[in-house]
């Protein structure tokens, strides 16, 4: 009785996490989504606790459990209500290691349990004991998870800027081969009697460390949540090996469903970043070194004319249209309070402001919508590429936060360009353009921005917040 | 080959599940806007979390005075729920301002 209410439980969690996905990806449910699947993961997480029975047994050690669950959220919880809106992405790969790390650990577990239950006969060979299946499934939840689980460290650590982007030539060359001992070892571990085993799997685990850090040591600061994702996808498979492995059918579910799902947010991702998952994972331009070489040294061309605050101020408070295009700089400068503000002085000056939000925009989709609404600024005044290039031509001044990229001319005009072919948006359509840059320094994509030489373009060098609040300051004052 | 052969047999409803389940997950997010590529992310990252079932199965089968099994699952727990919290608190606040933006 009680194991088929189990059944049904896991049932309703597989089906709520369905749903929770499809709701997840409109807009309108996407919060209700995410609560669906969290109640699933709750029905699920009990049901195992109180129903779940090995051989007609209960499990026991609920203290323990009940510790660590405790322990688990409250650590989960205040940290994911104290980090900062801009780090929500290190964040997500933080936790999707702490998935990783455990889909290894029980991994080990089972390893060990096996182990254990024959330990006696050390002359046995592993082989024995397990199914080629069952080997397998053990060892790539265990291989699987330690590589999430450094790899999304890794990428924790080059978000939040304490790991610098590194490569070496033949890097790819060294990854192979490492993946290739994680394999060895892996085969060596099957082979070997229970005697002998321990080393083959340590071994096991330790190159697949190495393995992590290796695979997203070379790839550029600013792919990391394309790696995050596909970390992701990778963390749902290492959990679907656990479910083959109790043949649990939520934990079955719920892997693969994210490994696939995973995957494919990976490769949409690479798309509206205009990229491929290869070159992102060989990291061509997001590591930016060797374009920055080659096109640095063709040095800035032409001249650029700098606007002072007060000209800026008038310029935009005369406008009747003024289009903000936001960027990494706003993000970096944390200025959408300010943006904001400047918004709500010029609308009481009769301007109508709106923004340009392109798809990859700050370092990661969907960057700037969440900033500009943790400022309140109100959904119906965030203009989608298409629409924003269809507004341009009527707009009087467009001012660029900190953005460069992705209003970079080049990916039109220019087929030799790295960046050639991304969508951007057309800002130079409008009648005058203001661009807000700490320097004339390039950015991510490491190339010179013709947009920046135009005779209908003004630089007003600065940090976001800075500049911004004084533009209010003077605006008022117009 | 034959070992092959009976371990598909032997799984086959598993098999089935983990094949219509990619295209499951491949059908259900066919269409998700650009701008919810992060909180989507961070959803099924909560979701994968469901590896805390495994975490407290490991857990509860160990002998109570196997210090190791009960080591590596405890941690193996603590890891997981940090997954699963974690990712459902911070994907609920990433959306809390999507709604509010669409109610204003």
């Amino acid at each position: 009785m009680e194991l088929n209410l189990l059944t049904i439980c896991y049932l309703i969690a597989s089906v709520t996490f369905i749903l929770g996905l499809k709701m997840l990806s409109n807009p309108v449910s996407a919060r209700r989504g995410n609560l669906v699947a969290a109640f699933g993961m709750t029905v699920a997480i009990f049901a195992t606790i109180f129903l779940y029975e090995d051989n007609g047994e209960k499990l026991h050690n609920y203290v323990w459990i009940f510790a660590g669950l405790i322990i688990g959220t409250i650590a989960g919880t205040l940290a994911a209500k104290k980090v900062k809106m801009t780090a929500m992405p290190e964040m997500v790969s933080l936790f999707n290691g702490m998935g990783g790390a455990c889909a290894a650990l029980i991994s080990a577990a089972e390893f060990y349990h096996i182990y254990e239950l024959h330990k006696d006969s050390p002359a046995t060979a592993f082989a024995e004991l397990a199914t080629v299946g069952h080997y397998i499934t053990i060892v790539a939840g265990a291989i699987i998870g330690t590589i999430s689980y450094t790899g999304s460290i890794i990428a924790w650590g080059k978000l939040n800027g304490r790991i610098k982007d590194y490569s070496f030539n033949g890097q790819h060359i060294v990854n192979m081969f490492v993946l290739v001992l994680v394999i060895v070892a892996a085969v060596w571990a099957y082979q070997s009697t229970l005697g002998n085993i321990l080393i083959p799997f340590m071994l096991i685990g330790f190159f697949a460390l190495i393995y992590g850090v290796l695979f997203v040591m070379p790839i550029g600061g600013a792919d990391m949540p394309v790696v995050i994702s596909l970390l992701n996808s990778f963390t749902g498979v290492a959990a679907a090996c656990g479910g083959f492995l109790y043949d649990n059918k939520a934990m079955l579910t719920g892997g693969i469903l994210v490994g696939a799902a995973g995957t494919l947010l990976t490769i949409l991702m690479c798309k509206a970043m205009n990229r491929s998952l290869t070159n992102v994972l060989i990291g061509s331009f997001g590591g930016g070194n060797k374009t920055t070489a080659v096109e640095g040294a063709a040095g800035p061309q032409g001249n650029y004319k700098e606007i002072s605050l007060a000209d800026a101020a008038m310029v935009m408070a005369y406008a009747n249209r003024v289009m903000i295009v936001p960027g990494y700089g706003l993000a970096v400068a944390q200025a959408q309070h300010t943006c904001h503000e400047l918004e709500k002085i010029l609308e009481e000056k009769g301007v109508e402001v709106q923004y340009a939000i392109h798809p990859v925009a700050g370092r990661m989709p969907g960057h700037m919508n969440v900033l500009l609404a943790e400022a309140d600024v109100s959904y119906d005044k965030l203009l989608e590429m298409e629409t924003a290039n269809d507004v341009f031509k009527t707009t009087d001044v467009v001012l660029i936060l900190g953005a460069n990229d992705v209003v970079n001319p080049a990916a039109k005009n220019d087929a030799q360009s790295p960046i050639y072919g991304m969508p951007i948006l057309e800002v130079e359509q409008a009648k005058t353009v203001i661009v807000n840059k700490r320097s004339m320094k390039p950015g991510y994509a490491g190339i010179e921005n013709d947009l920046f030489f135009q005779p209908k373009t003004s630089m007003l060098f600065g940090d976001a917040k800075k500049v911004l609040q004084d533009l209010c300051t003077e605006i008022k004052a117009v | 080959m034959e070992s092959i052969l009976n371990f598909i047999s032997s799984n086959q409803q598993i098999i089935y599940i983990v094949i219509l389940m990619i295209f499951v997950g491949i059908e259900v997010i066919g269409h998700v806007p650009s701008v919810l590529h992060t909180p989507l992310m961070s959803g099924a990252n909560a979701i994968h979390g469901v590896v805390i079932i495994g975490a407290i199965i490991v857990m509860g089968k160990a002998e109570t005075d196997n210090y190791l099994a009960l080591g590596l699952g405890f941690l193996a727990v603590i890891l997981g729920t940090l997954n699963v919290v974690g990712g459902f608190v911070v994907t609920d606040r990433m959306l809390e301002m999507f709604k509010k933006k669409k109610a204003s």
